[in-house]
């Protein structure tokens, strides 16, 4: 059919809805255009801008095969109370069928605190596991072979000493540190501009995860050194654009950090991979997901020349959206996340985290976690959504849809650039900022109405507090903190202290790579909080200044 | 009662989700009232000083990694022996329901769980807090 034609009919089309609308008000408003036609891709060039799968510019997928080759991993983020609980739950989810691990740390492990330290009172083994030395990591992988498995680790500030004491125990195994397969999130900027554990300021952070890229291309090179990640951004309130917009900008300072040390864009961008929110709406979360493939592909071959394929591919763990479950009628989180399962899938995840129903009030239970495995599983096998490649395409909505992603990402992209990358933008508090406005915004609408959460601003019930929650052992703190200080007390403390002293020296001089340090300071039984303590003192601490 | 009245809104602990906090925190302010985050990591004794030094009325914070059963009550204790004994101290987060009454029973005025509109908030201080 000729433009002519379609035009003319959409024109009797929207003389139609006028007409429609006299009798039927439509639903309140909506942001996206009711119908779409070819006319809305009438410009779109298929060969140079979607492609085919696993060739540039990836917007179908970076894989030839995607799904029909394997399907993704399936791997649920889990840990809490001490490492014997949680190698616990991580035998039990790989005797369940799942494909890959994810270590959730807890709050002191993540901002590099002892258990021991005051500061930790009352966060000990909360939202994740407690790791205070090598020691506990031995336990955490226990009878898990480190050889088979892929785990991803989500640690930012102290991601050096973490990895290194995971590349510590698989020694122990008898692993090779260049048989390692999985990934350290590492990603400090996110945590500076949404999530908020980070520890030194962003220069020497900058340095620590140059240092992981130069170390692991030689050491590691099957370990994604990088998790770049929106997801976090996402929960704190932002839109699908801002998302990939602020995490692409967060992955082009790191690829400018890394050349500016020196570094070969081949060697490394390879090995850096991406964290996706899947968020409520379907259809936009796929656009997402397509949108970002192709930024991240022009950006890597046209503004850093990248030539290997692998370096410009954006391949992307996923999560759903935990600040989408809700505490009231818990069990319709099983909805949603089943269709966000079904958004991960169609925009092409290349692993995926399902939330459990119940983390809107406690970390989930056994059961929680089965069925949120389970859906995976139901959308991999039964669907029918996993059987081709990027089924959406072609969708004059979705199609529609990605572009305008990807020209509202190019958008912010530009602006951050002209404030002199993401570190500077987040430095004036300016993706803060945004981010804040955009939360704030989705708030007002759910409070005036605009917006609807089924079951809590409307089809609300009233109900009993739900039963059988999880619970974090109250003594779990100090379980932990005796098990410090025996360890302490058994260790060579002189071969520490001579650790701690070299890690120190190797700090101050900003030419030396920290890595081989921490890991001789990590196989010393150095607890995270004396190898942090010692950057601390040497690179200080970041403050972060807060814009209503 | 013409002047305003001032809010602390306090992220006490480790955990860094502020989404919640900064939300309120605004909607407070467009409610009328004076407001002053105090950013993320305060410890009890941080949050007690500050509540002295700003002079407020209240004090809001906001808990989600599950240290509230430990550092609420320590904050409440805190204010008190500084000689606040007016001050409304609320919190809230992903809070169990379970844990509410003990939190209640430590000083806490009010809990306010994941879905509460702002507008919950805003009420609940202005039918609270002591002219």
């Amino acid at each position: 059919m000729s433009n002519e034609k379609i035009e003319a009919g959409l024109a009797k089309y929207n003389a139609n809805v006028e007409k429609a609308i006299a009798k039927f008000p439509e639903r309140g408003h909506l942001p996206e255009q009711r119908l779409y036609t070819p006319l809305d891709i009438a410009g779109e060039n298929y060969a140079e801008e979607i492609g085919f799968p696993g060739m540039y510019p990836y917007t179908r997928g970076v894989q030839p095969t995607m799904y029909r080759g394997r399907f993704w991993t399936m791997r649920m983020y889990a840990g809490f109370s001490t490492a014997e609980e949680s190698n616990k739950r991580y035998r039990y989810l790989i005797e369940s069928g799942a494909t890959g691990l994810s270590c959730a740390f807890d709050l002191p492990t993540q901002i590099g605190y002892d258990s021991t330290d005051a500061i930790s009172e009352g966060e000990v083994g909360k939202v994740g596991v407690a790791i205070d030395s090598l020691a506990d990591m031995e336990i955490l992988f226990d009878q898990i072979d480190l050889g088979k498995v892929s785990t991803s680790m989500t640690i930012n500030a102290p991601a050096s000493v973490l990895l290194a004491m995971y590349i510590a125990v698989a020694e122990k195994q008898g692993v090779p540190s260049t048989e390692l397969k999985g990934t350290i999130q590492n990603d400090i900027l996110k945590e500076y501009a949404a999530r908020g554990t980070y520890i030194f300021p962003p220069r020497p952070s900058m340095r620590l995860i140059t240092n992981i890229f130069e170390y692991c291309s030689k050491n590691v090179p099957k370990w994604n050194t990088i998790s770049i990640s929106g997801y976090h951004i996402r929960e704190a309130g932002s839109t699908a654009s801002q998302e990939i917009a602020f995490t692409i900008a967060d992955g082009i300072a790191y690829v400018e950090a890394a050349i500016k040390a020196g570094l070969n864009v081949d060697d490394f961008a390879g090995r850096l991979s991406f964290f996706w929110n899947a968020h409520n709406n379907v259809l936009e979360e796929v656009a997402k997901f397509r949108a970002s493939r192709r930024v991240w592909a022009k950006v890597m071959k046209e503004r850093f020349h990248a030539e290997k394929p692998k370096s410009q591919m954006l391949r992307v763990h996923t999560q759903t959206a935990g600040s989408m479950l809700t505490a009231q009628q818990p069990n319709n989180n099983i909805v949603r996340v089943a269709l966000q399962t079904a958004a991960a899938v169609m925009g092409g995840t290349q692993s995926l985290h399902t939330n459990s129903r119940d983390e809107a009030l406690a970390l989930p239970t056994e059961e929680s976690v089965m069925i949120a495995l389970r859906t995976q599983q139901i959308v991999a096998y039964e669907s029918g959504l996993a059987d081709v490649i990027d089924p959406l395409a072609g969708s004059y909505y979705v199609e529609a849809m990605t572009d305008r992603i990807e020209k509202e990402a190019w958008d912010y992209i530009k602006k951050i650039d002209e404030m002199g990358g993401a570190v500077a933008a987040i430095e004036k508090g300016y993706i803060q900022k945004e981010i804040q406005d955009s939360a704030y915004k989705w708030q007002m609408d759910v409070e005036n109405g605009a917006r609807t959460i089924v079951g809590v601003n409307k089809f609300h019930i009233d109900e009993e507090p739900p039963k059988g929650l999880l619970k974090v052992d109250a003594s779990v703190g100090e379980k932990q903190k005796a098990k410090v200080e025996a360890m302490k007390a058994k260790r060579d403390n002189e071969a520490v202290k001579n650790a701690l002293a070299d890690l120190k020296t190797a700090c101050a001089d900003e030419n030396e790579n920290l890595m081989p340090h921490i890991l001789a300071a990590v196989k010393t039984y150095a607890t995270l909080g004396e190898i942090c303590g010692v950057m601390r003192e040497v690179f200080g601490e970041y403050e972060a200044h807060v814009n209503l | 009662m013409d002047k305003k009245i001032r809010v602390l809104v306090a992220k006490p602990g480790l955990d860094g989700h502020d989404r919640g906090a900064k939300v309120v925190a605004r909607a407070l302010r467009d409610a009328g009232f004076e407001v002053i985050y105090t950013g993320l990591r305060q410890t009890p004794e941080q949050i007690a000083e500050a509540a002295l030094q700003e002079d407020v009325n209240v004090v809001a914070m906001s808990i989600l990694s599950g240290a509230h059963p430990h550092l609420f009550p320590k904050v409440v204790n805190l204010v008190r022996e500084k000689g606040m004994t007016d001050v409304l101290i609320i919190g809230g987060g992903v809070i169990p329901e379970g844990d509410i009454p003990a939190l209640k029973e430590a000083g806490i005025a009010e809990v306010f769980t994941p879905g509460t509109p702002t507008s919950e908030v805003v009420k609940f201080i202005n039918e609270h807090v002591k002219a």
